[in-house]
């Protein structure tokens, strides 16, 4: 598919998924992630770091481009605000993992266009270490949609939480993630 | 964690309740309000206001830190946008900087050397030095608040950025109640208050704007 055709339908999908499209969302992040993906390995291939550390940096710049998906501004390109907090994280990331990390924006700008890799490493945050240092009802509503599959209302009936108060807790734990990123 | 798994999580959590860029409105509309009331609450307006408004000083000097506080804000609102273009916003902040610079020279032509100092001094350096910074409190509180949901690319110079704002409408506001006209007070303590306010800014958004 030709870059612009791939942006376009990427913004389409995040454009939807901000209005609270779950499904459009779930697309988004699985086009978005193989590509992220081919990206961090080349990095890390480089400083010759495990494929599991090229994992970790996955995760992460995913996670911020969950937080912060609100400051895309929908009328406007999705690519040049994705390749720059793509970039920005992934700077971050390796530098905190101690790789030197001076990544060109050309590096990142053609990450729209660049190969696909799927995942076969695993990652070095493993699920339950991961769920151990969360807190209580977030715990419980991570395991049961991620591990589980159920989603938002199934989860909120089987807590006996109400919908609201399980999605505010998923969003909390996001961000717990992510600063458990930032801090490891 | 599988990242599948994150995706599946992350999936869940889909909708955006409030857009950024209504966010940043709404922190400089909050900041804005709450420091004019502060004024109007305390040492009020300027009680010959009305009369002097059209004098050439005043005028200015309300003109000019209400052009730096419009031209703050929009770079402070971009600043936390990837992607976003903050050179030009950030270029066109000498503009206000060469008016200023041109007023004194004007003011140094006009005024004879001996009235240079209490121009300078005015009566009232100490308190425009205290309540200035006072009045962008609530503004640099809003700005910061904000900010964090952002992604800026440096978080000191967005910290900088967000105090400069907060700093300009300081005194953007301040110059309503301000009695003291001349540009030399206005280049001097006017700059060293919205300077201070800036320098807090960064050192602030060093240690919270990082994500």
């Amino acid at each position: 598919m030709k870059q612009s055709a791939r942006e376009e339908e990427w913004a389409a999908w995040l454009r939807l998924a901000m209005n609270g499209d779950a499904q459009a969302y779930n697309r988004f992040l699985i086009a978005v992630t193989p590509h992220l993906r081919a990206m961090a390995r080349r990095r890390c291939d480089q400083y010759g770091a495990p494929a599991s550390e090229a994992e970790d940096v996955v995760q992460e710049v995913l996670l911020a481009v969950h937080l912060k998906r609100a400051t895309w501004d929908t009328t406007r390109p999705l690519g040049p605000w994705l390749t720059t907090i793509v970039r920005n994280k992934l700077v971050d990331s390796l530098r905190r993992r101690g790789r030197h990390a001076h990544v060109p924006i050309e590096d990142v700008a053609d990450f729209l266009e660049a190969g696909e890799v799927s995942s076969d490493a695993a990652d070095r945050l493993d699920t339950e270490s991961v769920l151990a240092r969360l807190k209580d009802p977030q715990r419980d509503i991570v395991r049961s949609i991620s591990l589980e599959g159920k989603g938002v209302r199934e989860t909120a009936a089987r807590l006996k939480m109400s919908e609201v108060a399980v999605r505010v807790a998923l969003h909390r734990a996001l961000k717990s993630l992510a600063a458990l990123y930032r801090s490891e | 964690m599988k990242t599948d798994d994150l995706i599946t999580l992350m999936a869940q959590d889909a909708p955006v309740r409030l857009r950024y860029s209504r966010g940043m409105m709404l922190a400089l509309g909050v900041g804005i309000v709450l420091s004019a009331l502060l004024l109007t609450s305390t040492v009020g307006l300027r009680h010959n206001l009305a009369s002097v408004v059209e004098t050439p000083r005043v005028f200015f000097k309300i003109m000019v830190t209400v052009l730096l506080a419009v031209l703050a804000a929009r770079l402070v609102s971009r600043i936390g946008r990837p992607g976003a273009a903050t050179r030009l916003p950030a270029l066109l902040l000498v503009v206000p900087v060469v008016a200023v610079s041109a007023a004194v020279f004007t003011e140094l032509v006009a005024l004879p050397v001996a009235s240079w100092r209490a121009a300078w001094l005015g009566g009232n350096a100490l308190f425009c030095l205290f309540f200035v910074p006072l009045l962008s409190l609530a503004p640099l509180a809003a700005l910061l608040f904000i900010l964090r949901n952002g992604a800026p690319e440096n978080p000191t110079s967005a910290g900088a950025a967000a105090g400069l704002a907060a700093g300009a409408i300081a005194a953007a506001i301040y110059a309503w109640h301000c009695p003291d006209d001349s540009p030399l007070f206005l280049a001097t303590w006017y700059t060293i208050a919205i300077g201070a306010v800036t320098a807090v800014g960064a050192l602030l958004g060093r240690r919270l704007l990082r994500w």
